[in-house]
Formats: C-alpha cells, structure tokens, sequence
C-alpha cells in the first residue's frame, strides 16, 4: 500500500482561481520525489496539503491508511508527528539556540506541560546531537540560530524534522535561498539521510537539473494540474516545456533569398 | 502640467490662511496677541518658578508622592501587559484562534486606546472617587489599549515563519506560544513595556490632579495655593525622573535587543 495517496485533490482560495485541479498521484515509501514546476504553480499548496496545513476542499489525501481530511485536532497533531517539513526560509525561531530548535520536533510526542516546561528525555538530547553531528554542525549546538549562515540554518531545519522520526519528510523548496555550494551540500545530506533511514522524501524544486540529479521520479505541475510523472530519466526537455510552458529554441531553417 | 502643479499648490496655501483665519476668529483667539504676550509669559515663569531654600524643604514630601506615581505606572503597566498578552495572542493572525475572538480583543483595545487616558480617569472617577485606585485602573485601561495593539504587530512580524513550523511538527497551542511566539517577540515587548512605562509615568501626573492622588495631587495643592516655588520644585522631580527612566529604558533596550 502507498505512504501517500492523493486523489483527485483540488483547492482554490477565492472563487476565481483554483490553485490545485484534479492532482492524483501515489508516493511509495521510501521513494525520493520531487515536484517541480514554476512560481505560482501549486507545488507549496500541495505539500501543505499532505499534512493539512492548508484544508482540502475537494478530493482526498490519504497518509499511511489515514484519511487526512477527516482528522480531528488531536489526531491531525498525532498524524503530524510522522511528517517532518522543511521550509525555504528554514522557519527557525532565530533567538533560540540550535538544539533548542532542534528538540522542538519532539513537541508532537509530548503533552503542553512537558512541551512548555522543556521537559526532554536523556534519549531525546543524543539524538538530537547525534543528528547534529551527522549534518555537521554539533559545534554549533550552543549558538543563537541567527548566527549560522543559511546552509547551517537549514541542517538545522533538517535536523528538526528527522528527530521527530518521521515516516516523510517534506520539503518546500528546501534550497531556493542558498548559494550553489550550500544547495549542493543540504540535497546531498538530504539524499543521504532519507536513504539511510528509509525515510521517504518529497522535494519542491525549481531547478530542473537538481531533481533530475537526485531524485528517483519528478512530478511535473503546471497551473494546477500534473503534467508530467514519471522516473527521472524520461524527463525529456519537451516535457521541461509542458511544464514550464516555454519553448526551447529549435534550429530554424534559413533561407536564402536571391534576387 | 508644471503650471497645474503651481495653481494647485498656491489654492492649497490659500485654504490653509483662510481656515486658520476663520478658526481664530470664531474661537476669539488672536495670533499677533498671542505672540506678543510669549516674552511676559517667559518673565514671570523665571520670576516665579524657582527652586527656593524654603521649598526645599518640602522635598521629602514630594519625593514620597513621585514614588507613589512611579510604583503606580509600573504597577498598571505590569498587570496591564498580562491583561494585554492574552488579548494580542487573541488579536494576533498568526496566533490567533478564531476570527471571533480576534475581534473581540480588536475591538476591547481600540475602545481602551481611542478613549483619552484623562477621559478614562473622569468616567472612572464616578464609580470609584477619589482615591489611587482610579488613577491605577484609568493607567492600566489604556496601557491595555495600547499594549494589546503594538503586541499584536510585534507578534504577526517576527514569529509567522516559526509558528508554521512548530505547528508541522504536531505542537499544541501553548507548546507553540511558549517556545517560538514569546522567545522570539520577547525583545520588542519588553521594549513597549519600557515605553508604556515611560509614558503612564506622564499621564499618571495629569491624572493625579484629577484623582487626587500622587505628584499630580501635590502640583495641584501648590497651584492651587499659590506656592509657585514648591511647584517649581515639583515639576523639575517629574522632569528628572522621567529622564532617568527614559535613560535606563534605553539601556535596557541596547542590551536586549
């Protein structure tokens, strides 16, 4: 049975324009996926979809057996826990510390008292330096969050996300603010990570030439709608097109004209 | 175009002088008149407003009512900011839980903040009389106005992106409130706490004078009984202290921020 079933999903925020129309698609678990497609597609809404944080106005989104939709707040928050997420701006509160950013992925699992008083097992804090120093950055355990640079930043994201022991991460275009360097090094972490824990993974991308690199499957949107799903290796750049809705520039035919 | 403009600006001038000068005439009041009287005002403010030996020793006096006035202010300034930390989270977009609620507390600090503190002090002062209670509960009313308002804006700029996030990852309201909400905002509200401070420290001796209480009480006994000295003297604490707690917010402001 698929990790993720989504059918027939729609959403629109005002009447006028439907963000998402009739997107169906199954994700496996473990599979690496990503979604790309250009600005104002729908990828964000979409992801938001899988864990509600956007509400679903038609069709179903179906996570490990659950039908997303029809959580209650207290399953939904229970549901969550499961789902890690990873953000553009890395969505870190800047003021805290590093690994206290990084224990508040463990607030799903704790009642609101434990979660205000900052009551963390012996078990939770190794994991979480654990976490910290396969991405890297346990030097940095103690420092305000504002003093990383962003590729820190987003290790830290991403360590937030694993140590809520996640069955799917997703990530909503987890590089697009990050030079070509850093880019590289989160895709590699991220690549690494999810296959090393069987983690399954679901990627916004805006760069067609990264998803072709590290992803086993691309899905392809397009004003709402899916336009291309399929393995990686059969994006075609006509396909690029579909999706992006440009035309890569054919060798035109010159003529020669005489008089 | 550039003539347009010209035409515009000079009609625009024209209705100025002839709304200040219909104003001035219908209230009587006299613009050259008032000008003129500036510098005998100035020579009966040296001539009478200055510190003598004699009002000195009043000074213990007075410095035990300016204590009162600034315990007071602290004191409707701290309760106000819990009263006014509810109503924010309730206010704020990001926080908030329902739109409801939201318009309720919208609606409590805009009626709180749009009715003068002095205004408050006179409605107020029907029901309770004189006493320091008034004065406490007209302060506390408008910090309340105040601080709900600059509360629901610290909020909704610094924490939208956090709160996001926490939510994702299946944290409870408080869990979301306590951990992302306040550590991130904590800065900026300290800072409008400080300000308030500063601020009902001011209104509290206008009020006093109302309510009897306080330096305002003192000021308006020595007004009242022509002891320009001792008013002098009262003045010049109130000026002072203000300085200091301006100076001192300001420090606490640098380290914190």
């Amino acid at each position: 049975m698929s990790l993720v079933r989504v059918e027939n999903l729609g959403k629109s925020y005002n009447a006028q324009t439907k963000v998402l129309k009739d997107v169906s698609f199954n994700v496996e678990a473990g599979e690496f996926v990503s979604i790309i497609g250009p600005s104002g597609a729908g990828k964000s809404t979409l992801l938001r979809c899988i864990n509600r944080m956007v509400e679903i106005d038609e069709g179903n989104v179906v996570f490990d057996g659950q039908d997303v939709g029809s959580l209650n707040k207290k399953e939904l928050r229970k549901m969550r826990t499961n789902i890690g997420m990873i953000f553009q701006h890395y969505n870190l509160v800047p003021r805290l510390s590093v690994i206290e950013n990084v224990l508040h992925g463990r607030f799903g699992y704790k009642t609101t008292l434990q979660g205000i008083l900052g009551k963390f097992t012996e078990d939770e804090k190794e994991q979480a330096f654990y976490l910290l120093k396969k991405l890297g950055i346990e030097d940095h355990a103690y420092k305000r969050c504002d003093q990383l640079s962003g590729g820190q930043q987003q290790r830290v994201g991403i360590a937030r996300a694993l140590i809520q022991d996640p069955k799917i991460v997703l990530c909503d275009e987890p590089i697009a603010s990050l030079d070509p360097n850093a880019s590289k090094v989160i895709m590699d972490y991220l690549k690494s990570i999810t296959m090393e824990l069987n983690i399954t993974c679901i990627v916004n991308l805006h760069q067609v030439e990264i998803a072709r690199d590290y992803s086993d499957r691309i899905i392809g949107l397009s004003k709402g709608g899916i336009v291309f799903d399929g393995p990686s290796y059969k994006l075609t750049t006509d396909s690029t097109d579909l999706i992006y809705g440009t035309t890569t520039p054919k060798v035109e035919k010159r003529q020669l004209v005489t008089v | 175009m550039r003539k347009q403009r010209k035409w515009q600006t000079i009609l625009f001038a024209m209705i100025i002088i002839v709304l200040t000068y219909l104003s001035s005439d219908i209230t009587d009041f006299n613009i050259v008149h008032g000008i003129a009287t500036l510098p005998d005002a100035v020579i009966w403010m040296f001539s009478n407003l200055f510190v003598t030996q004699e009002s000195l020793e009043r000074l213990p006096k007075i410095l035990g009512k300016l204590a009162e006035t600034i315990l007071m202010s602290i004191a409707a300034t701290t309760t106000g900011t819990v009263v006014a930390l509810f109503l924010g989270l309730m206010g704020s977009k990001t926080t908030g839980t329902s739109n409801a609620l939201a318009m309720f507390a919208r609606f409590i600090a805009s009626v709180a903040r749009n009715i003068p503190v002095v205004a408050w002090a006179l409605i107020l002062l029907l029901s309770f009389g004189q006493n320091s209670v008034t004065g406490y509960l007209a302060l506390f009313v408008g910090s309340v106005g105040f601080l709900t308002r600059a509360f629901i804006e610290s909020i909704d700029e610094a924490s939208q992106s956090a709160v996001e996030a926490l939510r994702a990852t299946g944290a409870t309201y408080f869990q979301i409130v306590y951990k992302a909400v306040i550590p991130q905002c904590l800065p900026q509200m300290i800072s409008w706490i400080l300000f308030m401070i500063e601020t009902n420290i001011r209104s509290a001796t206008l009020v006093g004078i109302l309510t009897g209480t306080g330096i305002g009480y003192s000021f308006d006994l020595y007004y009242k009984t022509l002891n320009y000295n001792a008013v002098a003297l009262v003045t010049l604490c109130i000026v002072l202290s203000v300085i200091v707690i301006e100076l001192m917010s300001n420090h606490i402001r640098k380290v914190i921020l």
